[in-house]
């Protein structure tokens, strides 16, 4: 091997440490979370969960007002869940959990919003079973 | 080596060796692609829900079936299960075996609790005739929460693999390892849960 390989092996090596290190701190301060962070992720989805079962057991909003609240609410328990319990955050693995995450929630995203768009544009556009047997 | 490989950038060609790398450093990674794409799968069976699950073909529908105080004794059993697997894993770094493997007993408990309540529901609901082949709701709805129990059932069982595995073999890395992974997996499977319980029954219940 030439003076450049070794040179280039060299790089390797302190690129590798560095990245080891990096690890090990994140293996000691995130991987597994604080008994504190459970607990205010266990408190807070307690509230986001309650909240909304309360709102469509007693029905005390309108059923409008209660469903944009409860699906907001689940949107941010969600986010608590990802944050306390799963431990993301932008240096996980180097940042490539979140780039997985985020590729997939917008997939996620244009899944569901295509299959409804699509689903209810069909149905409203469909012809009733009626005209059609009047065309036969 | 080639000599056009080391004329150019060293970073844009693969090593001629590759570097070497600790045991099991990139299965975090791997597990959470897998979970990633576990995700997409739910994805398309709440799309499937959410198209058709206003079709009840005459049959009942959400208001006439769910029971929402059950729902919400599940909800807490999963988030309960949530909480002590994350004091598992904190007992884990500590490296205290007993407590470790008591948080994880509790887990399955809590777990094994879940399953239970959604057994009772399941047949309720198939006694009522309110079964997967009733109307296109009921069967969305049979399988989206079906799938969603049957990876609890998964999960469960793995819980209860790696707990023979600490027992026989003790918190070694490769265990750790794999209590990641199936902390990962736990709370995920509750991350879910929460598009359930909101999206088919509270939703439903608004219908």
């Amino acid at each position: 091997m030439s003076a450049t390989g070794h040179a280039m092996d060299g790089q390797t090596h302190d690129r590798q440490d560095q990245h080891g290190q990096q690890d090990h701190r994140h293996d000691e301060d995130e991987a597994h979370g604080s008994r504190k962070g459970y607990w205010i992720g266990f408190a807070l989805s307690v509230v986001l969960t309650a909240i909304p079962f309360w709102l469509v057991m007693t029905m005390t909003l309108t059923k409008q007002a209660t469903a944009f609240i409860i699906m907001g609410f689940a949107a941010v328990q969600m986010l608590v869940h990802i944050v306390f319990f799963l431990h993301m955050n932008r240096r996980a693995e180097g940042g490539w959990s979140i780039m997985a995450l985020l590729f997939t929630v917008v997939i996620i995203g244009i899944a569901l919003s295509g299959s409804l768009w699509v689903m209810y544009h069909m149905n409203t556009n469909m012809m009733p079973t009626q005209a059609m047997s009047d065309m036969g | 080596m080639s000599a056009t490989a080391q004329q150019l950038d060293p970073d844009l060609f693969h090593l001629a060796e590759e570097p070497h790398h600790a045991e099991g450093s990139s299965t975090m990674l791997g597990f959470w692609m897998y979970l990633m794409s576990d995700c997409l799968i739910f994805a398309m069976l709440f799309a499937t829900y959410a198209v058709l699950g206003t079709s009840y073909a005459g049959g009942p529908g959400p208001k006439d079936l769910f029971e929402l105080p059950l729902v919400a004794l599940n909800t807490a059993m999963l988030l309960l299960s949530s909480i002590t697997y994350g004091f598992a894993m904190l007992s884990m770094t500590e490296d205290k075996r007993g407590a470790t493997q008591a948080w994880l007993a509790i887990t399955a408990l809590f777990g094994l609790a879940f399953l239970c309540i959604e057994m009772y529901e399941f047949t309720h609901l198939i006694h009522e005739g309110a079964g997967p082949q009733r109307s296109a709701f009921l069967s969305s709805f049979f399988v989206l929460v079906g799938t969603h129990g049957l990876h609890v059932t998964f999960g469960l069982i793995w819980l209860v693999v790696l707990m023979v595995q600490v027992q026989v073999k003790g918190l070694i890395t490769a265990n750790k390892r794999r209590l990641m992974c199936l902390s990962l997996f736990w709370h995920f499977l509750d991350l879910i849960w929460i598009g359930v319980f909101t999206f088919v029954y509270l939703m439903g219940m608004l219908r």
